[in-house]
Order: C-alpha cells, then sequence, then structure tokens
C-alpha cells in the first residue's frame, strides 16, 4: 500500500466493517469477503489506482447505508401498513 | 427558537426473529441485538432537521431503560442530537415498565428542561402500544400532533400533516405541543462511525424515576406472553376438478 493513502485506506475498512456489523447474512461473511478484497489489492503501489479504488468503496458505503435504510422501511411498511 | 425533547427506546432489532420464552413470561431477549425503534429514529431525525433549519435550538434526547439504554443514546447523540439524559430503570421494574410511566417521565422532563416540542415515534416496534405521545400531552396539558408525515413551523407554531385512516390530516397547533412520528415523515440518516465516536463526548446526564419524582409501579400485569399461530400447511391439488370441488366445500365459489 502507498503511504499517501493509508489512512484513507484505514478509514474506509474501518467504515465498512462498522457497517457490516448489520449485515443481513452476518458479520462473519461480511468480514471475510472484505478482507478478501482488501488483500487481494493490497500489493497497489499506484497512487492513482489506489485513490480510484478508495472512491469505489466509498461509493459502496453510501451503497449499503441505502440498502440498510430501504431494507428497514419496507419492513416497517409490510408490517404495519399493507393490510391486505 | 425552541428546545426540543426527543424520546428514544431500545428495541430488539427489527431484523430479528422473535422468540418467546417457554414460561410465557415475555420475549427472549438475553443475547439479541438491540437497536433503536425505527419510529424513533424517524423523531430523532425530525428533530435535528429542526435544529438545522434553525426552528430548534437545542435537541435532548431521553431514553428509560437499563444500562443499555445509553448506546441507543449514543446512536441519537451521533444522528444530531446536542445531550442526552438517561432515566434508569433496569431489572424487574423495566419489565414492568408501561407506557404511562414513560409518558409521566417525559412530561416531567419536559417541565424541568423547559422544552416547547416533545417527539416521539408512534409506537415501538416490541410492544406497540402507541399511547406515549398522547399520554404525554394529556399529562402535560399540551396540544397533540399525532402520526404526524410533516411538520412546518408556522407563525408561532406548527402545522402538521397526519396520516389518518383513508388520507391525510391537516392540522395547525400552538407551542409547546407534543408530536409523534409515523413511518413517512423522513428518512433517518444512519449514524456513521466517525459520528459515533463524537457521540461519546457529548453530554449524557443518568436519572432514575425517584429523582424525577415519578412512581413506576406496575398498573396491569402481564399474565401471558403467546406465539401467534401457526399458518397451516397447503397441498398441491391433482387438477382443476379437485381445485373446483375443494373451492365449492369450502365455501369460495
Amino acid at each position: 500500500m502507498s503511504q499517501p493513502h493509508r489512512r484513507a485506506v484505514l478509514n474506509l475498512y474501518k467504515t465498512l466493517l462498522y457497517l457490516g456489523r448489520d449485515w443481513p447474512q452476518g458479520y462473519d461473511l461480511f468480514r471475510k469477503r472484505l478482507h478478501k478484497v482488501f488483500t487481494k489489492n493490497s500489493g497497489e503501489q499506484n497512487p492513482e489506482k489506489v485513490q480510484i479504488m478508495v472512491k469505489h468503496g466509498e461509493f459502496v458505503v453510501k451503497e449499503i447505508e441505502a440498502l440498510y435504510k430501504l431494507k428497514k422501511y419496507r419492513a416497517m411498511k409490510k408490517r404495519y401498513y399493507d393490510e391486505n | 427558537m425552541s428546545r426540543v425533547l426527543v424520546g428514544v427506546k431500545r428495541v430488539i432489532d427489527y431484523a430479528v426473529k422473535i422468540r418467546v420464552k417457554p414460561d410465557k413470561t415475555g420475549v427472549v431477549t438475553d443475547g439479541v441485538k438491540h437497536s433503536m425503534n425505527p419510529f424513533d429514529e424517524i423523531a430523532v431525525e425530525e428533530a435535528v432537521r429542526m435544529k438545522e433549519k434553525k426552528i430548534a435550538s437545542e435537541v435532548i434526547a431521553v431514553s428509560c431503560g437499563p444500562a443499555q439504554a445509553q448506546e441507543t443514546l449514543r446512536t441519537a447523540l451521533a444522528m444530531g442530537a446536542d445531550r442526552a439524559i438517561h432515566v434508569e430503570v433496569a431489572g424487574a421494574e423495566y419489565e414492568t415498565l408501561q407506557p404511562l410511566h414513560v409518558a409521566k417521565i417525559l412530561a416531567k422532563l419536559s417541565k424541568d428542561e423547559k422544552a416547547d416540542i416533545v417527539i416521539v415515534g408512534k409506537q415501538a416496534i416490541d410492544d406497540d402500544s402507541n399511547q406515549t405521545a398522547q399520554m404525554t400531552a394529556a399529562l402535560l396539558d399540551w396540544p397533540q400532533a399525532t402520526f404526524a408525515s410533516k411538520v412546518e413551523k408556522s407563525g408561532d407554531g406548527l402545522t402538521v400533516t397526519r396520516e389518518i385512516d383513508g388520507g391525510l390530516e391537516v392540522i395547525k397547533t400552538k407551542l409547546p405541543a407534543v408530536v409523534s412520528a409515523d413511518l413517512r415523515l423522513n428518512e433517518p440518516r444512519y449514524a456513521t462511525l466517525p459520528n459515533i465516536m463524537k457521540a461519546k463526548k457529548k453530554p449524557l446526564k443518568k436519572m432514575t424515576a425517584k429523582d424525577l419524582g415519578v412512581d413506576i409501579a406496575p398498573r396491569i400485569k402481564v399474565i401471558s406472553v403467546e406465539d401467534p399461530p401457526v399458518r397451516q400447511a397447503g397441498s398441491i391439488i391433482p387438477d382443476v376438478d379437485t381445485l373446483v370441488a375443494k373451492l365449492k366445500e369450502g365455501g369460495h365459489v
């Protein structure tokens, strides 16, 4: 990992781990997959490529947040508002 | 500028499959994931948005419950509440704590903290009581705007759109008032990790019901808690004639 992006990458990893605690199929599965992806790309030296990856990671964070919100909203709607 | 008091409850997470205790005294809570009641998240979000729109000057989150209720309060603080009050009710007392007691606590705190608006979720997803907002308003003798799906500041009061059977109702209230949040009021923000960390520095006051002079002796007794009836298994029918015959038998055609 190139040093200038070290902080950004670590932050991304921590944020994703935190989000993984609510993962529907369980935290363990999420953590393993997440670790695999980060390990796979850990040899990347090109700072530009690392930045693109971090950007993608931040996009994934937003997607997961949106997924959780929608999942909860739908569960509530189904439970309390869909009578027929 | 008004001060907003938000009530939050720690409940079993919405995604958890609820199991009834074998002795039918309640549901299994040990080792089960808990989180903030989804309707209370909507209430917190609305209060924080009021603050962002400069309608509110301060947002105070309140929770009644065991020590773990503080985690729920942290979530509220991470979402943007300024400070939190934890009214500790633990063990057997918490098991028999009812909406009336919570309403009395909220009413007392609203007076002590000089709140102008009280916002709570319309109901909690564990007991589905849907009573706290109404009783708090009654105890304070304040107007109530329940099942809010839109809240706007108008003049020196609020214009609230309420979800009612088969439509919407728009009402105006003066302040102070009690509002209860319905599902479509807003889309609550996610409490991010950095905000959870920052929330640890925000003030959290611990109190007991006794400090507030509220009697939390139970008024009702839970006799038994049971699983809903299990859906009966279906069967596969070989042809259309049998289906028609079965439907006639069941009185559907």
